[in-house]
């Protein structure tokens, strides 16, 4: 620790912070365009100077000075540090007329206007006139992706983007090509950013140089009202803002939460939006001779109920898709209980993972901010770039801290980082072990669903517990044994046991020729129901469910609700309702309440509250939100033991395509965008 | 100094030879392992030798694979640093110094010439033959003005020397590098004025095959 005084104020600090950070320690705001906390020091914008006595006789890059390197007084007294001196105000406003000189006057029609740090810190540091009568220089815009507009005539070059793309990324996508006024920031010949990652440079842009391209001109952020919410694009669980507009929402950015995503979204996160507004179902529909028509809600639940009564109790089944809320699934699971059935599954992907194997058997144990704490890891049958984006920059950025160990069984791809490639399937697990290196302390695995949704699931999922057990990663204070899920619902419907019951169908059985006769079917798009069954469709979107169903129910998707989801940790988060669904679509929970009431087995609440606190009461980690509660290891010895045959299949990939992962997705024009430049090799799309 | 991006015309493949491969390969065994990057410089500039001292983008593709970086990286470098000619050059690429001492000394007159000679900079001569470039102060002051043409420096010029020898270049006569006036190294213009006992008392220095 070291003290310096800032502005008369005594503090102590740790004597590696930077200059900037000791003055917000002490309560100071320093401007600054290139230092971003998350980044590398660039110490390039010179926005943050400060008086230092103490230090060299000119102002001071705050950003770029360490509080060790300050010399004390010539008696020893603390290094003086002044933010508000004449020399400092005067510096700064020499360094904003600077970046003002090349900066256009184009406030009014600039997207960034309102929430841009240059119109923000020139109310403080800028002059009411200009002293250039030269041209400013100009510069053609690039095309660096679908999801990011440029216009550089506004750029200032304090590189931010190229560092994160660098170093949060790690694409390196983004660079500075030409010197002095002839700098431009670029992508490699303007082909389109390769990362999941890459909306982020929008947010992190000070000026209005990068802007979201599908927001373009859509909306000015002081009209927009602002909802916290929890995304389920994937089961990270990233905290997002849902910003509305009347009923529309306009666009999705990041909240920081530094246990799950820091301050990064997924592409797929960011820029669904108009996925929300697109092929949504909005009134209930019935199939009658093949075709879907309109219906009433009472109609819809006539037909429903007609159904049921005609329908033996074990021939009734339930399916739970991968966006839907923890009390949806809740609802469901005691609806369907209660007509007398076991058929649940909220695998529709065939996953092998079982609740009756225990908590830890399921979930991301070591958390993602344990990741950083991890000294090897190995990632098995997974490819968390497309199946996690925001996770696989925490990995990232272990690896780049240093002596971080990264071996892969299942599919070489491009993870942004090196690795070891260990094999391709099962086969490679026991050889993997042998050859592990045993001088590690906190040791991790990262499974995927690619090696757990295949029909030897289970005796992969114990061959790894058991391959876990051997290597040390289960100890003491540290449980390295960890499930990358993909879908947002998945360890909530685990946890709430929307499995099959004793004896019940499980989602395969149940969708096969001769399962189920009548399935409700709760935002199930990626599974293929065998012609035969009747299938009552709770969604959103006029996707694969929709087109399969006989009886339609439109409900809200995730920024209409109220809900909670537990992301691959365990966590349990709650997102709040930005907007109200379309039409007559009502919240999945008030849909099930109602159709129960219609089925002659009501459930036993009449609001969300009273449905929350059935939940907790049942399942009581779900009473502490936005916390994870470490599950009992005992759970992967005991699976361990287990054992089972293993085919030589390889691994494949949980997630084809990572912009059409969902029915959200899907109907979004942008998400269709990204896929086709994707799948053309980043090569500029045609205007 | 004018932006500097890639040419227009671009050849389809660059590969390096087994002589420039040789060389790079020791100048990147003097790095550390994982830090191969370091070389990107002097990769560049093998490349720029080998390939008619300009670097077309399939060079800069090859260096990049070659070194483990991303290509915007080494883009960034070929861009900066203008010793990488990102365009064709003449078989004499002149370099001209135009800063101060030069100047001072009539470098004016010897820009006048090449403007007049070879025409506007970065354009090839319709023979092949020449081209040229401002460029800043290249530390040969005292025998101001001068020139850097491909690998040498041609320094004391005046127009009718100047003129001269790219005459002899342009004809394949052979040239004499350095003091275009018999001068020796950056000696005094009129001959030594100090050491004069050990250094020949005819005023000029070194072996007496140089003098003239």
């Amino acid at each position: 620790m070291a003290k310096l005084i800032v502005d008369g104020i005594e503090i102590d600090v740790p004597a590696e912070f930077t200059l900037l950070q000791a003055c917000e320690e002490a309560g100071k705001e320093i401007p600054r365009f290139c230092y971003h906390e998350r980044l590398s020091i660039a110490g390039n914008c010179r926005m943050c100077l400060v008086e230092v006595k103490g230090g060299p006789p000119k102002p001071t890059a705050s950003c770029a000075m360490a509080v060790k390197d300050l010399r004390p007084g010539p008696n020893g007294e603390p290094p003086v540090v002044l933010t508000n001196s004449p020399m400092v105000k005067k510096a700064r406003e020499g360094v904003m007329e600077f970046l003002l000189i090349n900066h256009p006057l184009d406030c009014p029609i600039c997207d960034q206007g309102g929430e841009c740090d240059l119109q923000d810190q020139a109310m403080a540091y800028g002059v009411d006139s200009s002293r250039f009568a030269e041209n400013k220089h100009a510069v053609t815009d690039k095309y660096i992706g679908p999801l990011v507009k440029t216009s550089m005539n506004r750029c200032i070059h304090c590189t931010r983007c190229v560092r994160f793309t660098a170093e949060v990324a790690g694409t390196s996508d983004m660079g500075a090509i030409g010197r002095g006024e002839d700098m431009e920031i670029t992508t490699y010949l303007q082909t389109a950013m390769k990362s999941e990652l890459s909306g982020n440079i929008a947010d992190i842009c000070p000026v209005g140089a990068l802007l979201p391209k599908p927001q373009n001109f859509k909306a000015r952020p002081w009209e927009l009202n602002k909802t916290p919410a929890v995304d389920v694009m994937d089961a990270v669980g990233s905290a997002i803002r849902v910003d509305t507009r009347g009923r529309e929402v306009m666009r999705i950015l990041p909240r920081v939460n530094e246990a799950v995503n820091e301050e990064w979204i997924s592409d797929k996160t960011r820029q669904i939006v108009d996925g929300l507004r697109r092929q949504r179902l909005d009134r209930p529909y019935v199939r009658e001779n093949g075709k879907l028509r309109v219906a009433s809600w009472g109609e819809a639940f006539g037909v429903i109920a007609a159904r049921t009564k005609a329908t033996a109790s074990e021939k009734i089944g339930a399916l739970a898709g991968d966006l839907v809320s923890v009390e949806e699934m809740f609802a469901l699971k005691q609806l369907v209980e209660s007509l007398g059935s076991k058929n649940l599954d909220c695998r529709q992907d065939g996953s092998k993972l079982d609740p009756a194997l225990g908590r830890a058997s399921y979930i991301f144990n070591t958390t993602i901010a344990g990741i950083e704490e991890a000294d090897a890891l190995v990632i098995v049958g997974s490819n968390p770039r497309k199946e996690a984006p925001v996770l696989n920059a925490r990995i990232l950025k272990r690896k780049r801290a240093g002596k971080f160990m990264t071996g892969v069984i299942g599919e070489r791809a491009d993870l942004t980082y090196a690795y070891e490639h260990f094999g391709a399937g099962p086969e490679s697990i026991a050889d993997f072990v042998s050859k592990a290196p045993k001088d590690v302390a906190k040791p991790m695995m990262i499974v995927g669903q690619a090696a757990l949704a295949r029909p030897d699931g289970k005796a992969v999922l114990a061959a790894l517990a058991k391959a876990a057990l051997d290597m040390g990663m289960v100890k003491d204070g540290w449980n390295g044994f960890n499930v990358l899920h993909t879908a947002a619902s998945r360890v909530g419907g685990l946890d709430v046991g929307f499995t099959p019951g004793e004896g019940g169908l499980d989602a395969i059985a149940m969708t096969n020729p001769g399962g189920a006769d009548l399935i409700f079917n709760l935002g199930a798009d990626e599974i293929d129901i065998a012609p035969g069954a009747f299938v009552v469709y709770i969604g959103t979107h006029g996707d694969r469910g929709a087109h399969r169903a006989d009886v339609i129910l439109p409900c809200a998707a995730y920024t209409e609700m109220s809900g909670l989801y537990a992301n691959t940790e365990g966590r349990v988060q709650r997102s709040d309702r930005a907007c109200f669904p379309p039409g007559d679509a009502r919240e999945g929970w008030a849909i099930l309440r109602a159709l129960s009431d219609v089925l002659g087995k009501k459930l036993p609440y009449d609001s969300l509250g009273a449905l929350r606190l059935a939940l907790v009461a049942a399942h009581p980690q779900y009473g502490a939100v936005d916390e994870v509660v470490p599950a009992e290891a005992g759970a992967i010895t005991a699976l361990a033991g287990l054992g089972g045959a293993m085919d030589k299949t390889p691994f494949g990939s949980a997630v084809d395509d990572f912009y059409l992962t969902n029915p959200i997705a899907r109907a979004s024009a942008v998400m269709a965008e990204c896929s086709s430049v994707a799948a053309g090799g980043y090569k500029q799309a045609a205007e | 100094m004018s932006a500097r991006r890639l040419a227009a015309d671009q050849p389809a493949s660059f590969e390096m030879t087994p002589e420039t491969q040789a060389k790079l390969d020791r100048i990147i065994a003097k790095y550390p392992q994982g830090k191969q990057a370091s070389a990107v410089i002097s990769a560049l500039w093998l490349a720029q030798k080998q390939n008619d001292y300009w670097l077309p983008r399939a060079a800069i593709e090859k260096v990049a694979e070659t070194l483990g970086m991303p290509y915007i990286r080494v883009m960034e470098v070929a861009t900066f640093y203008t010793m990488f000619n990102l365009e064709p050059v003449g078989r004499y690429f002149i370099q001209m110094c135009g800063t101060t001492p030069c100047l001072l000394a009539g470098s004016d007159g010897i820009k006048a010439y090449l403007e007049q000679r070879v025409g506007p900079q970065r354009k090839v001569t319709a023979d092949g033959n020449f081209s040229w470039l401002e460029v800043e102060c290249l530390g040969a002051c005292c025998n101001a003005p001068m020139v850097q043409i491909n690998d040498d420096y041609y320094e004391d010029l005046t127009v009718e020397n100047f003129g001269k020898l790219l005459d002899d270049l342009a004809a394949g006569r052979p040239v004499r590098v350095g003091s275009q006036t018999g001068r020796m190294t950056s000696e005094p213009d009129g001959g030594l004025t100090t050491l004069t006992t050990f250094y020949g008392a005819d005023g000029k220095s070194g072996p007496q095959s140089l003098k003239k």
